[in-house]
């Protein structure tokens, strides 16, 4: 299977996004942002960073890059998309998920380990882990509040579209444990169709015991399998 | 004319000596351009002839002092390159954008060297937390670090902050960033070759800046907002896209050289290039991209527009040069070009509006060795009594009381706002001992880490020099690694001062002793003078920032306890010595007597040893003794793994004296019981002194029978200790 990983100029995970999918044994090619045929990928990683500086609003620029439009073709026939950080706010700003970001309520930048409740373990960015298990994955971003209106909320919660929620080391969902001020503790949520996720947290940064944490792995694990089940 | 050079910093024999150098008076284009690189910033005046103590040679040495940056060779044909320097005047005015473009500056040293910027270290020094501007210098300079430094991508990840009165009007922002690059990929300065393009690339020019270095080599005073405009601002997302788009430059081979535009502008690249290279160098400023109408040419040859560099291409490979910026989205345009005379020739179209012969500028700077005459102030501090003092009774207070101090306490607040893990090699948290990056592709990693003792070097600068080095290297050791080269960034007051200058000498020395001692070379550096305000002077501050190699990534060793049951001990002597301790400064609010003493000998074996034990993998964790002394330490030691101690063996007598005494060359390290038998044989063969202090156990820390505190409440109040004093 072939990973792409999206290069928006300013986007600065890109490398550290190779880098994990070449350490989990897999192909993979950075797509510059202004390519428009992704029919090769098996699943396109919009990486963290600062696309266009982020400037104006996080996202708002890149995402009328000529590779969304890619994007969301490529989306609309059913690959696999996902948005890490910048690449999450991308999505939002592109309409291709729900919601939107706010600064952290903190106001200032956040970079530290948190853990994560996976919500729902049903879809091809979770389908190895299990209901409510927790994950140590960091954080780095400084608008990471997510908000949505309460009937999108509602919606979100139906479809089961919310993937991830900050929870405390126990997996309780509490307000200590929301580093950011997201509503209803949401790190990462799923389109309704099932092939666009986006989440603040880096998995891609947690994929080796040496440097803290290797729980990012379940989730690019994921996505292999999902990939490779369906070749 | 000649009565402008005072106002553009320079002294009436300086303007007689640019007569002499031109044959005739300069115009004010070139006068601009000689008070810029005149000034103390650029051409090292003062400082040149006592910074040739320093020892700069190693086998391991592929690039010294003189580049954009110092390079070692770390093996697998990689280098490490490497350089700290000062922010501290744009900081002092302006924190944000100060210390913003404090990264971007030193980031750009880095990649100008054709390496990629993997790490960034910030020593911040600033006046007390209780006085609302320092408050505001403290957040913003944290904020600018945090958004260009994310920015870019580069990790922030280490640093050390310390809150001294003396650095209240003039805080102090050093910043050390470290790249790494494939031996023949390193580009140098140097312009060569009749007829080469000199090729600009970046942000467009505008007025900003003008005069910035020569702002820079003065006293800040009463005018302070009126400097604001000589105040860079910063445009990391320009930077991000000019790292991409020089290394790219670099690995297609497109590129002579190349150097980035920093203090002075176009008139220090260009004329740094071409002494370097031994050339000439012809710009015409009307080509330069503009961003604001009407510039002058002295304006656009001085200007201190950020997020620029300056590179040497042959011209059949311009084309493909141009094609690399357009790809990235940045202006590049040729400016002018490579030529045999050794003149910087400034052209407005087709008139020759400036020449100045190239060394004029660089190497015929003015050199001065300024008297050097013993402060006063020394004779009361080394003559205070340190036996007069009346101790506390109850060290659990006096304990906590250090933990929570503004120098000691956890600095979360701080690196949580930087972004110190992109690009994936950052091992263990900042607040370390040192900072761990694996390299990848190799088994190796690196150790970094900043220091330097204000305190110490006021007190007696010849032994805060000699520590300043020991400390950083040691600190590097504990972790695990071996002290490669250091880079150092000199921040002392105004330097026609005798007794300023008397400073600068003795610490310039004590480094140069250490360093020797070592046998760790120094690579690059930055010297800051004129750091006062309203005639105050800041403490002079050497700031070294260590480089060391771990051959292997399972050397790292963390400071923390590891596993209960552990034996714990103490390398080294502890002696009576509270001068200029921070149990001195906390408890007493004094800041008196001599700085504890150093035999580099002794360090040397201490660090040798720690190395050995840790390569056998007996050592489990190691932790330097420094601010606070052996009760801060352990107690750190304990905080950070959350595993209480019991210190039940000590010998060292349990008083304040010596429990918070900042005796040097010690370590504390953990291993098995099993391991104790091994270990008596290394320190006999390091000829070392060593001590078994106690066990690590339970969820207290215990020492004898003076301290008894539940590591768990400690860690709250320690944990929370800064938040409180930024809010408060």
């Amino acid at each position: 299977m072939k990973f792409g990983v999206i290069v928006f100029p300013g986007s600065n995970c890109d490398m550290d996004c190779y880098y994990a999918v070449q350490f989990l044994g897999e192909n993979v090619s950075y797509v510059w942002h202004q390519e428009t045929n992704l029919f090769s990928y098996d699943c396109l990683i919009l990486p963290g960073g600062f696309s266009y500086g982020d400037y104006l609003r996080t996202g708002s620029i890149a995402h009328l890059s000529p590779v969304m439009e890619a994007v969301k073709k490529f989306a609309l026939e059913g690959g696999l998309v996902i948005g890490i950080c910048n690449g999450f706010q991308i999505l939002l700003e592109s309409g291709l998920l729900p919601g939107a970001m706010l600064r952290n309520k903190s106001l200032k930048f956040i970079c530290r380990y948190v853990y994560l409740r996976v919500e729902n373990p049903e879809t091809p960015f979770t389908k190895l882990a299990k209901k409510g298990q927790i994950l140590k994955i960091p954080i780095a971003h400084y608008e990471g509040n997510y908000y949505a209106p309460p009937e999108v909320v509602t919606q979100l919660k139906a479809n089961n579209q919310i993937v991830l929620r900050y929870c405390d080391e126990k997996g309780n969902i509490t307000e200590e444990a929301n580093p950011n001020g997201s509503i209803e503790n949401i790190a990462g949520i799923i389109n309704e169709r099932g092939n666009i996720f986006g989440l603040m947290p880096h998995p891609e940064r947690s994929v080796e015991p040496l440097l803290g944490s290797s729980d990012g792995k379940i989730i690019l694990k994921s996505i292999i399998e999902s990939v490779k089940a369906k070749i | 004319m000649a009565l402008l050079y005072k106002e553009l910093g320079l002294r009436k024999e300086e303007y007689q000596r640019i007569c002499e150098l031109l044959g005739r008076e300069p115009n004010y284009l070139e006068l601009s351009m000689f008070s810029v690189m005149w000034s103390e910033h650029c051409a090292y005046k003062h400082s040149k002839e006592v910074l040739k103590m320093l020892p700069t040679e190693a086998p391991w040495v592929l690039q010294g002092p003189g580049e954009n940056a110092g390079a070692v060779d770390i093996g697998d044909n990689l280098a490490v390159v490497f350089k700290i320097e000062s922010h501290n005047h744009p900081s002092a005015i302006e924190p944000y954008q100060g210390a913003a473009t404090g990264i971007g500056g030193i980031v750009r040293d880095i990649f100008a060297m054709g390496a990629r910027p993997i790490a960034l270290l910030d020593s911040l020094r600033f006046g007390s937390l209780k006085k609302p501007r320092v408050k505001y210098l403290f957040e913003g300079v944290v904020a600018g670090i945090s958004s260009y430094g994310n920015c870019i991508g580069v990790p922030t990840v280490g640093g050390d902050l310390y809150f001294e009165e003396a650095y209240e009007g003039n805080p102090l922002v050093n910043v050390m960033c470290v790249g790494l690059v494939e031996r023949e990929n390193i580009i140098k300065g140097h312009a060569k070759g009749e007829g080469n393009l000199v090729l600009l690339i970046g942000s467009k020019t505008g007025r900003d800046g003008i005069h910035g270095c020569t702002f820079a080599s003065e006293e800040l005073g009463q005018e302070l907002e009126t400097k604001k405009p000589a105040v860079q601002v910063g445009d990391p997302f320009t930077e991000k896209l000019l790292i991409e788009a020089c290394l790219e430059l670099v690995s297609k081979n497109l590129l002579v050289a190349l150097q980035d535009l920093g203090a002075a502008g176009l008139t220090s690249s260009s004329s740094e290039m071409a002494s370097k290279g031994g050339v000439g160098i012809e710009i015409d400023v009307l080509k330069v991209p503009r961003r604001e109408r009407g510039m002058q040419p002295f304006e656009v040859m001085i200007s201190e527009s950020q997020e620029r560099m300056l590179a040497i291409v042959e011209p059949e490979k311009i084309s493909q040069a141009l094609e690399v910026c357009q790809k990235w989205g940045l202006d590049a345009t040729v400016i002018g070009k490579v030529i045999n005379s050794r003149k910087i020739k400034v052209y407005e179209g087709e008139n020759l509006v400036g020449e100045i012969p190239t060394y004029a500028l660089t190497k015929e700077a003015p050199v001065y060795n300024p008297k050097a005459e013993k402060p006063q102030y020394l004779a009361q501090t080394e003559s205070f009594n340190l036996k007069n003092l009346t101790h506390p009774k109850d060290l659990n207070e006096v304990l906590v009381k250090l933990l929570c101090s503004p120098n000691l306490s956890f600095r979360e607040w701080v690196y949580s706002q930087y972004d110190y893990m992109v690009q994936t090699n950052t091992i263990g948290l900042p607040g370390s001992d040192a900072a761990i990056l694996r390299i990848k592709g190799t088994k190796k990693a690196i150790a970094l880490s900043v220091d330097g003792n204000g305190r110490y070097s006021y007190l007696d600068p010849l032994m805060g020099g000699q520590i300043a080095v020991a400390e950083a290297a040691r600190n590097v050791v504990v972790s695990g690694a071996k002290p490669l080269a250091l880079t150092n960034c000199l921040n002392f007051g105004t330097p026609e001062d005798p007794q300023i200058f008397w400073q600068f000498k003795e610490a310039v020395k004590g480094i140069a002793r250490a360093c020797q001692a070592l046998g760790i070379p120094v690579v690059s550096g930055n010297v800051s003078f004129y750091n006062e305000s309203f005639q105050k002077a800041i403490y002079p501050t050497p700031i070294i920032g260590m480089v060391g190699l771990l051959e292997d990534v399972i050397y790292h060793t963390p400071m923390g306890f590891v596993e209960e049951g552990n034996l714990i001990l103490l390398l080294g002597e502890t002696r009576s010595e509270l001068g200029g301790s921070e149990y001195l400064k906390e408890i007493f609010g004094i800041v008196k007597g001599k700085p504890p003493l150093i035999n580099l000998e002794e360090e040397k074996r201490i660090q040798a040893l720690t190395l050995a034990g840790i390569k056998e993998g007996i050592i489990l964790s190691a932790h330097d003794v420094s601010e606070g002394g052996l009760a801060v330490a352990l107690a750190e030691c304990a905080l950070t793994s959350g595993m209480g101690a019991r210190i039940d063996e000590i010998n060292i007598p349990l008083k304040p004296e010596f429990l918070f005494s900042e005796s040097q060359s010690r370590v504390i390290i953990t291993l098995r019981g099993e391991d104790l038998p091994r270990l008596k044989i290394l320190t006999a063969q390091y000829d070392t002194s060593f001590e078994v202090l106690g066990h690590v156990s339970g969820e207290k820390l215990v020492i004898g029978n003076k301290i008894d505190l539940e590591v768990k409440e400690v860690a709250k109040i320690w944990r929370e200790a800064l938040p409180k004093l930024v809010k408060g």
